[in-house]
């Protein structure tokens, strides 16, 4: 009873729940020029609040704790909040870089790692008040420092991430968070920009820019070593200018067949989760950036990078065939289904937009005003590995 | 407190074709600012202090020869992830972005 109390206390004038709520609908939009969170609701879709005083948001992502009720927010600008979603506040907030670029949350709940690029590396800090634990320099050739991408937390209380520069991947233990190790994956392709766990927590996947393929490693069997897989994918092709990095958050897997963004060309990847191997590709209308499945596995759904950045395409997943072309507006960044997939969030950044889509009639259904919206992050992800 | 976003009545960034010949004017120096805060940024950083790509602080590039920036950004920098951003931008374009740069302020 005393919590109780002490959100009536707590909560600002106007702003806060006036009654007990739960949090396993809520979610935040970035807005990224401003600084700001919304705070926003999928039971009646509509935004409930705004927390200012986040830093430079370009390119944040968030992670929640397992009572949904935290939100872990990562600036561009070193910046690591925590928020409390139901008093709309700030309850710490800490610098712990110069340049970052995003974070996991462990298994267990209790640290919260980031990615650095200035200086490369990573650190771990308590959820409970952002403590510093561990802080994991990305050091390669002698005193090289890398920049870290590509951060996912794994089971058994570990991280796995990327390093741009060196071409490696780390795999961090923190089972005694006293004593951090560090497993490391040498030449695993040139520039992993990006990477992604599936959903069993068993492959870790990261995309390689300056090379054709993707490199795979089986977190059940690291003496495996890293794989390469897609090699060579565009053999021949002239790679076309990309505007935008890819996204490998989110992992599209639809039955035995995953999705994937092809680096510099109209094309998602379609990869047979079984052999790793490449059984098809589907042509699209631009260089995609985020390609995301319906939990449900039955669509795909894909943005795209400057100049297509206004358009988003449904992929009927039994077909491989594009089921509809959407125009949103201009700058949709970024995609966030509800858990049970009957509606999609989406950002439209230079049209100051979210718009909510039935992902059955693509109809919209809601729309809300935000400040140059980018990232969606709802709740639901505080349940699953890799998000 | 209503938050009322700072750009909501300018247009957005025009369709993307090569502007005619000339110092952009007023309206694409508009599309020029937006295009550099947000899609520069999403690899340098919104506030241009760098990302994945280096930064672009005055401080940085004031030193730097304009001809070299102006190739950089029409022609990218093979080897790196600059792309080349002369399909999307014209010649006088990019000559903006170099002074505003440079000057770290509009030219």
């Amino acid at each position: 009873m005393a919590g109780v109390a002490a959100l009536f206390l707590l909560a600002p004038p106007g702003t806060a729940a006036e009654v007990l709520r739960g949090s396993g609908d809520l979610g935040v939009v970035i807005e990224r020029a401003a600084g700001t969170l919304r705070i926003i609701e999928t039971s009646g879709n509509t935004a409930i609040g705004r927390v200012e005083g986040l830093g430079d948001l370009s390119h944040a992502s968030v992670v929640f704790s397992r009572d949904q009720r935290h939100a872990f927010v990562f600036g561009r600008d070193g910046g690591l909040t925590k928020v409390d979603l139901l008093e709309q506040r700030i309850v710490r907030r800490v610098m712990q870089s110069g340049n970052s670029i995003g974070g996991a949350i462990s298994q267990d709940g209790r640290l919260v790692a980031v990615s650095n690029y200035e200086p490369g590396g990573v650190k771990v800090f308590t959820t409970a008040d952002l403590e510093l634990v561990a802080d994991i320099p990305a050091t390669f050739d002698g005193e090289r420092r890398s920049k870290v991408v590509g951060l996912v937390d794994a089971p058994g209380n570990r991280f796995v991430f990327s390093l741009w520069e060196a071409g490696e991947i780390w795999v961090l233990d923190l089972d005694d968070p006293a004593v951090p190790a560090v497993r490391r994956f040498e030449d695993v392709g040139r520039n992993p920009y990006d990477a992604l766990i599936t959903p069993d927590g068993r492959y870790y996947i990261a995309g390689l820019f300056g090379e054709d393929g993707m490199a795979l490693l089986d977190l059940w069997d690291l003496d495996a070593g890293v794989r390469r897989i897609l090699p060579g994918y565009g053999r021949g092709e002239q790679k076309l200018p990309v505007y935008k990095m890819p996204h490998l958050e989110g992992w599209a897997m639809a039955g035995s067949r995953a999705f994937v963004p092809a680096v510099g060309r109209h094309e998602v990847l379609v990869i047979d989760t079984h052999s790793w191997q490449e059984v098809g590709r589907i042509p699209v209308k631009g260089q995609p950036v985020f390609v995301m499945a319906r939990p449900d596995g039955r669509q795909v759904w894909v943005n795209f990078a400057l100049p297509d950045n206004d358009t988003v395409q449904v992929i009927d997943v039994p077909s491989l065939a594009i089921s509809r072309t959407l125009v949103p507006g201009k700058g949709v960044l970024h995609m966030e289904f509800e858990p049970r997939g009957e509606e999609v969030w989406l950002s439209v950044r230079d049209e100051d937009r979210v718009d909510v889509m039935d992902t059955a009639t693509l109809k919209r259904v809601a729309t809300l005003e935000a400040a140059r919206p980018s990232g969606i992050f709802l709740t639901a992800r505080a349940h699953e590995v890799g998000l | 407190m209503r938050f009322r976003p700072e750009h909501a009545l300018l247009p957005v960034l025009a369709a993307v074709s090569v502007a005619a010949a000339g110092a952009p004017g007023a309206q694409r120096a508009v599309e020029l600012e937006e295009l550099l805060r947000h899609d520069c940024g999403s690899c340098h950083g919104l506030t241009l202090e760098g990302g994945l790509g280096r930064p672009l602080v005055p401080e940085a590039m004031a030193a730097r020869p304009p001809a070299a920036l102006l190739a950089t950004i029409l022609d990218g920098r093979p080897g790196t992830a600059m792309p080349p951003w002369r399909s999307l931008l014209s010649v006088e374009d990019a000559r903006w972005l170099v002074e505003r740069l440079q000057k770290g302020a509009r030219p």
